[in-house]
């Protein structure tokens, strides 16, 4: 017992503030994208298992574009970089480097959907929708459940622009950024299990 | 029993989730973890079409990269590292990937047992005849 009180003692006294409710939303947001990967997780083990159930449609090989996935992809992974940058820039308080670079952010996010959608509907148009067979409804599941989110993240940061245009750096303002921000990484870190397992795995091999 | 034990704001100091205000990352670190990421990402598009490769090495080398991507996501953009203050952080993130490690193989096992002891087919078809 008197060991640990010694070991209490000696964690530093001054090195960590007492906790504000920035990190108390950040550990419960955190918590919440940790069961968001569940939730994908259990979609990517339904696109494995149904990865070969076509039902004599049309397969993997037939249908990726893995041009449009890299496409896809640098413009997700650019507004990743571009979101942190926009952080970083609400850490310094710099009110237009922020707007900047959440706005770009967003634009990047919306050609990453437009891409998404005009490749569900050539999919669709040529006959592979998900109605045709277990290995596309899978896919439309999973890739889907992807953009859905995507699609809530950019009305989020929109409303979140719209109040940071109103208010500016509040402590409130900073919280949600950097709640969006996490979110919006998390995103993307899901799209590289997506573009490898289902675009290049799919496509190729 | 101490009433150091007891005392309100240790308990607080160790609260999980706790992130110094300014560890939102550095403009350095977002570059390397772009750069990093640009490399893995081009490196797997290249390596995916290749025929002079057998198809399971050409595999292997894919989950390879996308795990090594997804790692410098985690460190250079989401900011997950090893500081004790992040050990409550550290834990939740390795009962998750220890719960989606039992959903993936659990399925993929299962289901590909069940594959196996299915009837064929051809023989379901001629026994609907």
């Amino acid at each position: 017992m008197s060991v640990d009180a010694t070991a209490l003692d000696s964690y530093p006294e001054e090195s960590q503030p007492l906790p504000t409710r920035q990190h108390l939303t950040g550990f419960g947001f955190y918590i919440y994208l940790l069961s968001d990967g569940i939730l994908f997780a259990a979609l990517f083990a339904a696109f494995a298992v149904l990865r070969g159930a076509t039902d004599g449609g049309p397969d993997s090989h037939a249908l990726f574009s893995a041009r449009n996935a890299f496409i896809e992809t640098a413009c997700l992974l650019t507004s990743s970089f571009t979101c942190g940058i926009a952080m970083l820039a609400c850490d310094r308080r710099n009110r237009f480097m922020a707007l900047v670079g959440f706005l770009v952010t967003a634009v990047l996010g919306v050609m990453f959907l437009t891409l998404e959608v005009r490749e569900f509907a050539a999919l669709i148009a040529q006959g592979a929708g998900p109605d045709r067979s277990a290995f596309l409804s899978s896919f439309f599941t999973l890739v889907s459940t992807h953009g859905i989110h995507v699609t809530c993240g950019l009305l989020w940061l929109t409303v979140l622009l719209v109040q940071f245009l109103g208010r500016g750096f509040t402590p409130a303002m900073v919280r949600r950024f950097l709640c969006f921000s996490l979110f919006w990484h998390v995103l993307d870190v899901v799209w590289i299990a997506i573009f490898t397992f289902v675009y290049l795995m799919g496509g190729y091999l | 029993m101490t009433n150091q034990q007891h005392d309100p704001s240790r308990v607080n100091r160790r609260t999980p989730g706790l992130e110094s205000s300014r560890d939102h990352g550095s403009l350095r670190g977002y570059v390397i973890g772009y750069v990093l990421a640009i490399i893995l990402t081009v490196a797997a598009f290249t390596i995916a079409p290749s025929k002079n490769m057998p198809s399971f090495s050409i595999e292997a080398a894919l989950v390879v990269l996308a795990i090594a991507q997804m790692i410098v996501h985690l460190i250079f953009f989401l900011h997950i590292n090893t500081a004790p203050e992040q050990k409550t952080n550290i834990l939740a993130f390795t009962a998750t990937m220890l719960i989606i490690a039992i959903v993936m193989v659990g399925s993929l096992w299962i289901m590909s047992h069940l594959a196996a002891n299915m009837t064929p087919m051809d023989r379901v078809m001629s026994m609907q005849r």
